[in-house]
């Protein structure tokens, strides 16, 4: 008897590797992927990989990502691999990086922060180190930690 | 250079910076003295705008740039008008910087001078944003330090009372770091300094932690005493315990070093007895005068006369 379980291949759409293991909840709540979506996605948990030990692995079908999507999931998981494929084949790969200046994409867990008040700005922080990741309020200057940023995305 | 730059936080000021203002305010000292307009400022107007009550601050911004020669417009409450209105702070600002050269301003949300300072063509000076920076307070203090001993770097500085909500004491903090300090920071435990600052001082500075002053202040160069408020205990039991240990009085100041000063930003309530005022340690009403010509020194630095 075959053993392995084949997962049909994508034609076309994403797969994100290198999730760090536990994380690819993170990453499916960052796209918005729940059960009301069109198309399929396949998450694989804690796959024993050579590189991480451990690894999440999420596939999506028809779906390419936003550089804003890109951006978010390099603060859940900055070592995933991105691969893009076209009629079954790769025809990009790439790794997502965390940007020096995060603009939008989290609010700043101060609520006595300005940028939380009514006023014409993006919540915005800068990058203060990227392992362990830690970001510095433009405004306020508060320091937020990997958690806070988690709990936040 | 600070030359038409925004002053929001004390990392905009570089140590280079900050030698050019210690040694402009020693001279706008002597200009405050000799009671004459320097003609710095003719023509030149400075906006305050104050969102929450100060009387020391303001006025001391008025009477430097009126010292200087220049003139003042103000909205000493700001909130009640603009904010009642529903007008946000950047449309505020893009109105006051057609009124104006300078804009002073305080604001309870942190970060709301960093914001002005987007918004506006003209530079912004922090007087206070929430609990976050109020950088000329910062640099008054390292300008006393700096008078007092000619010097920061070797100075050993023990900083007492409340560290946890003290403004003035954060960015004081982080400002010292940048020198070769000794820090002993003293409080007690429910108003010790919050991680988040912990973290930022730099490695190579000594820091030393106490809940008492007995057996950490002896060496000290410089007590810098702050206010510990009643409203930040829930338990006013707790706080009548407590206040005895972090107040300096005649027997902490008897065991201090021959040429100790003693700092506090004021106003002080029970941090400081009466009877340390009459001791030659006493520097903290000293320290408050500073406050004309170090303001005099930054406006004239940042609208690039001197
Ligand atoms: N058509 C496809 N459908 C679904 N998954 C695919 C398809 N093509 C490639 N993949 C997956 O994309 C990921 C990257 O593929 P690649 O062949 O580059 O893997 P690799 O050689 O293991 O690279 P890496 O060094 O990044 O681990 C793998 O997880 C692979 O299973
Ligand atoms: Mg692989
Ligand atoms: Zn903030």
């Amino acid at each position: 008897m075959d053993k392995t379980l084949l997962i049909a291949k994508i034609k076309d759409g994403t797969v994100i590797d290198h999730i760090s293991p536990g994380k690819s909840f993170k990453v499916l709540s960052i796209l918005n992927i729940d059960s009301s979506i069109g198309y399929t996605v396949t998450v694989a948990v804690h796959v024993p990989s050579k590189k991480m030990g451990f690894k999440d692995i999420v596939k999506i079908e028809g779906r390419f990502l936003e550089k804003e999507e890109l951006d978010r999931i390099s603060l859940a998981a900055p070592n995933a691999a991105i691969s893009i494929i076209r009629n079954y084949e790769i025809t990009e790969k790439f790794h997502v990086e965390i940007p020096e200046e995060i603009t939008g994409i989290i609010d700043c867990p101060n609520q006595n922060c300005i940028s939380n008040a009514r006023e014409p700005v993006k919540p915005r922080f800068l990058v203060r180190s990227k392992n362990p990741l830690s970001l510095k309020c433009y405004y306020c200057e508060r320091l937020i930690n990997e958690n806070e940023i988690l709990q936040n995305l | 250079m600070l030359k038409n730059k925004s002053l929001v936080s004390i990392d905009d000021v570089s140590n280079e910076d900050l030698e050019e203002i210690f040694t402009l305010s020693d001279r706008m000292l002597g200009v405050v003295e000799s009671n004459k307009n320097p003609h710095l400022m003719d023509s030149k107007i400075m906006a305050t705008l104050f969102y929450e009550p100060s009387t020391r601050t303001r006025l001391s911004f008025e009477s430097a740039m009126h010292r200087l020669g220049g003139s003042v417009i103000s909205v000493s409450d700001a909130s009640s008008s603009s904010v009642a209105k529903g007008e946000t702070l950047a449309d505020t600002i893009r109105m006051a910087e057609g009124y104006s050269d300078i804009i002073v301003m305080r604001h309870p949300l942190e970060g709301a001078a960093r914001l002005a300072a987007q918004f506006s063509s003209k530079p912004i000076i922090n007087a206070g944003d929430g609990s976050g920076q109020h950088p000329t307070q910062t640099i008054l203090d390292l300008f006393t330090m700096w008078k007092e001993f000619g010097k920061i770097d070797g100075l050993k500085i023990a900083l007492i009372g409340d560290l946890k909500y003290g403004r003035t004491v954060h960015s004081l903090i982080l400002a010292l770091s940048r020198f070769n300090v000794e820090l002993t920071v003293i409080s007690p435990p429910s108003l010790s300094i919050p991680e988040q600052f912990f973290s930022r001082i730099p490695e190579n500075v000594k820091v030393r932690k106490s809940e008492k002053m007995e057996g950490f202040v002896e060496d000290a160069d410089v007590l810098y005493v702050t206010r510990i408020q009643k409203e930040r205990f829930a338990d006013k039991n707790e706080y009548l315990s407590l206040i005895g240990s972090y107040s300096v009085d005649l027997k902490i100041v008897e065991s201090l070093k021959k040429n100790a000063i003693i700092m506090h930003p004021l106003p002080r309530i029970d941090e400081i007895k009466p009877e340390v005022d009459f001791t030659k340690y006493a520097r903290y009403f000293k320290q408050a005068s500073y406050g004309i010509p170090v303001r005099m020194a930054l406006i004239s630095m940042i609208l690039g006369v001197n």
